[in-house]
């Protein structure tokens, strides 16, 4: 069992949580993760770690809101308690002195991303943050990239960009305007996916946060198993950071889709037998 | 190594030489002649009717009763010299536990196996005995048919669980020595079990959200039903042990940081979590599990209740099944249980190298498993959503036998064809699981990925730390792991009084 601490949404959609991990704060790097269990029926299903503070013996996941597991943490409050936290896991990003690092962010990864700018910047780099969002208002934490971030940037599309050449069109950008030694990328499958091809044929490192559907989390079933290079990993414990021009996305985004009518079934039927009732006012 | 057939320690001679020369056994020995014990037939266990069965998860073997019980105990010869004993891993002491049946005292029985066992209605249902204690059992050399010990097993610990009068022995005083167990499969509750008896502090550490290792993740309740299990937990909380369950020893702490939060000795029982693949072109495919996948989906997290339980398992019409073992039979049948119009085994040796307990595919057969023996797949191929549709196999014929003992398949060319599949899963066996090794320096992993031990010790290359079951044999079995975890608790409880 693990306490809930606080829960609360941070732009539509998008929520954040803070659960106490008293053991998992004293050990969790920038890129691990976590698996949580909404409920006892619930999923297990792997999300970042945004944040953590030792003093407060907690971690803080950012989610978006997409099928049932997700809908259930978004109704937890503050004192309330989830099955299965266990972490951290996976492998930390590699954080060392690059030079100048863009890290580029959608949803949930602006969230992921932090720990990692920060780390960043503390071993000594430039970084650049570059951050997309469909509409202005969807964007957060905006004030705490800024403080780590030499250049913040962001792409949304209210009006300006083209929505099929989001954000590899501001990346192109920036990376004419500066010189980048490394990119990092967190987001949906497509985003990290698009900044890995807009920096293929510029041959800037490019490392994403993969996001294959998981159950255990250790390595002991194999569900995250993806293609990268020549070999086939488990996301799970051999990532999840992996050399996006390595990686095989067209496996990764059927991968993700391949339980689609289940999650659909499974949303439908939580709205219809169990979500409660009484439609309690939200919090915030 | 374990798995030699030993001779029996001279202890154990002594013990089972004294419970043999005790007045109701010689009494009893004399109330029916052998003879008559070697016409009895053999008790048989009363099984749900195959295709009734083969539509639920409940359980296949109902058990025997009370009297078939005490018949099949009668057929017990007591032998002077107890072959039996020599066949199981834990050196049970068969013969009285047996005759202690045919007295009715069922309850004494069930404490007389606790004494070396402390699974047993897990080890009744499980054990493989035809080639373990009934392999040897010297009625088998006189008549064919051994006497049913593991049914009996499983009848007195059932007998003693149900009715609620489970004993629960005196622990010694608190020594206030801290043990810290890793993983909490048959091997880790056994430590967690003996040295909680012992007065130790035991913690028990899991990855999962469940305790049980494989027993719960991956034997499918229709063999061995949950609630067995967690009798089997409740008991050791009794003793005092805690369980930490999400957490996983190596990633929120190491053995080193438990080390400095006071944990004095170590039992490492990680298992061998890391499923194999075969590296064959199309392994990726979407509806290609491994075995873990598959029944960790519905045995841990319930998918055979989806939607009811979140998580969603693929429901294959087609289904086949890689593999010859206890895995592949539990993955083949569950496949079936879960609606496949056809689920079959492909195994690449012949019906006679399947290392699958005998009775799992007698059972499989019954309930309407195809089998396609002496077949290899070699590729997948996809449908336009990276689904597999289907596999080219390739047929095997037998050569010269290999390490294993067993005879070694060779394809034969061109005798490719196409199966029409849309759910495989992988069940060709699990290594060692590595992530203790990688992040515990100084402690000695073998070329197979295993953990080194001592094997009279089971003492690791690191002080206070020991190591048992499949961690370190690979898949084994669950008596295996049970016999491994007792000789790490006796020479534990040395390191912790020393
Ligand atoms: C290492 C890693 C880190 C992640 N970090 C975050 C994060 O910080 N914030 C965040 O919002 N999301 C993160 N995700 C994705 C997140 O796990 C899924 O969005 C979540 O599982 C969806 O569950 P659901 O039941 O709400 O949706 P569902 O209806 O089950 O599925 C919706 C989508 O989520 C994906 N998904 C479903 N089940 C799983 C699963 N068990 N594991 C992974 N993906 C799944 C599917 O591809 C599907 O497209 C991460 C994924 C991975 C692998
Ligand atoms: C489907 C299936 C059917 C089987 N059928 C039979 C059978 O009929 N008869 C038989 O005798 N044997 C059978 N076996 C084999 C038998 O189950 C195993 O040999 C036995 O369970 C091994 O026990 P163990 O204690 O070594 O570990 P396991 O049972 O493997 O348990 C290890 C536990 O450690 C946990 N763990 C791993 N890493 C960590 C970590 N870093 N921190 C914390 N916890 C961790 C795991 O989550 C797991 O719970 C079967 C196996 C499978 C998979
Ligand atoms: S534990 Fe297994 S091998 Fe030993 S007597 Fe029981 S069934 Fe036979
Ligand atoms: S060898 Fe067979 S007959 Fe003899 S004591 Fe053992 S179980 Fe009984
Ligand atoms: S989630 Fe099971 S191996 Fe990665």
């Amino acid at each position: 069992m693990a306490k809930i601490i606080d829960r609360k949404r941070l732009v539509p959609n998008i929520h954040m949580i803070e659960i106490s991990a008293p053991d998992i704060v004293k050990r969790c790097k920038p890129g691990q993760f976590v698996i949580l269990m909404p409920d006892e029926k619930g999923e297990r299903i792997p999300l970042s770690l945004a944040d953590w503070d030792e003093k407060r013996g907690s971690i803080t996941c950012v989610f978006m809101v997409v099928g049932t597991s997700t809908q259930k943490l978004s109704r937890l409050r503050s004192g309330d308690d989830i099955p299965v936290c266990v972490g951290p896991l996976g492998k930390p990003a590699e954080i060392s002195k690059f030079g100048t690092v863009l890290c580029a962010a959608g949803c949930y990864g602006i969230g992921a991303i932090y720990p990692i700018a920060r780390a960043l910047k503390q071993a000594g780099n430039t970084v650049m943050t570059l951050v997309d969002a469909k509409a202005n208002y969807l964007i957060y934490w905006e004030d705490r990239f800024k403080e780590i971030s030499d250049k913040y940037f962001v792409s949304s599309r209210d009006g300006f960009f083209d929505c099929k050449d989001y954000i590899p069109k501001v990346l192109k950008d920036v990376l004419k305007d500066n010189k980048i030694d490394r990119v990092i990328s967190i987001g949906c499958t497509y985003l990290m996916y698009t900044c890995s091809e807009a920096t293929r044929p510029l041959n800037i490192d490019t490392y994403v946060h993969l996001n294959p559907i998981m159950v255990d989390g250790t390595g002991m079933c194999g569900a995250c198993r993806l293609k990268v290079g020549d070999s086939t990993q488990f996301a799970c414990v051999d990532g999840p950071e992996f050399d996006g021009h390595l990686v095989d996305w067209n496996e990764l985004f059927y991968r993700r889709k391949s339980y689609f009518n289940d999650e659909i079934r499974s949303l439908c039927y939580w709205e219809r037998e169990e979500k409660p009732r009484k439609m309690t006012k939200e919090k915030r | 190594m374990g798995e030699d057939r030993k001779q029996l320690s001279p202890e154990l001679k002594e013990q089972l030489r004294k419970a043999f020369n005790e007045e109701w056994r010689k009494e009893l020995r004399k109330s029916i002649p052998a003879k008559e014990r070697m016409k009895m037939s053999r008790q048989d266990m009363p099984q749900r009717e195959p295709d009734v069965r083969n539509k639920d998860f409940k359980e296949v073997n109902q058990g025997l009763t009370k009297e078939a019980a005490v018949k099949e105990a009668m057929r017990c010869l007591d032998c002077a010299n107890p072959q039996c004993v020599r066949g199981c891993p834990v050196g049970i002491d068969i013969p009285s536990f047996i005759k202690l049946i045919e007295k009715g005292e069922f309850s004494e029985s069930a404490r007389k196996i606790k004494e070396t066992n402390s699974l047993p209605a897990v080890c009744g249902r499980v054990c493989p005995q035809e080639t373990q204690c009934e392999e040897l059992c010297n009625l088998k050399k006189a008549t064919g048919v051994p006497v049913a010990i593991g049914n009996l097993e499983r009848f007195v610990s059932d007998y003693e669980r149900e009715g609620g009068k489970v004993h629960v022995p005196e622990i010694s005083v608190s020594t206030g020595r801290k043990v810290a167990v890793i993983g909490s499969g048959p091997g880790g509750l056994t430590v967690a079990g003996e040295l909680a008896r012992k007065g130790h502090k035991v913690t028990v550490f899991e990855a999962l959200h469940v305790p049980g290792g494989v027993l719960v993740y991956g034997i499918p309740e229709f063999r061995l039903p949950n609630d067995i299990l967690n009798a089997e937990v409740d008991y050791l909380r009794k003793l005092g042990v805690e369980f930490r369950m999400n957490f996983v020893v190596g990633m929120t702490m190491t053995i080193e940081d438990l080390r400095k939060e006071g944990y004095d000795a170590f039992y490492i029982g990680t298992g061998a979590g890391l499923p194999n693949f075969m590296g064959i072109p199309g392994e990726n495919l979407i509806g290609i599990y491994s075995a873990n996948e598959y029944l960790t989906r519905v045995n841990l997290m319930r998918a055979n209740q989806f939607p009811k339980y979140d998580t969603p398992v693929f429901l294959g019409k087609k289904a086949v099944v890689l593999g010859g073992g206890n895995v592949a039979m539990d993955s083949v049948r569950t496949a079936q249980r879960l609606g496949a119009e056809e689920a079959t085994i492909v195994y690449r040796r012949s019906r006679k190298e399947m290392p699958a307990r005998a009775e799992e595919v007698h059972h499989a057969e019954e309930e309407g498993i195809k089998f396609h023996f002496l077949t290899n797949p070699i590729r997948y191929f996809s449908d336009e959503n990276n689904r597999v549709k289907a596999m080219e196999c390739i047929q095997m014929e037998l050569g010269e036998p290999d390490s294993s003992g067993r005879r070694r398949p060779i394809p034969i060319e061109g005798s490719e064809f196409i199966m029409e599949v849309d759910l495989v899963v992988v069940s060709i066996g699990n290594s060692p699981n590595p992530l203790i090794g990688k992040v515990t320096p100084g402690l000695k992993i073998g070329k197979w990925g295993n953990v080194e031990v001592d094997w009279n010790t089971m003492a690791t290359s690191l002080d206070g730390v020991y190591a048992g079951g499949d961690i370190v044999r690979g898949g084994a079995t669950v008596i295996l792991a049970m016999g491994d975890a007792r000789v790490a608790a006796r020479e534990m409880h040395k390191y912790l009084s020393a």
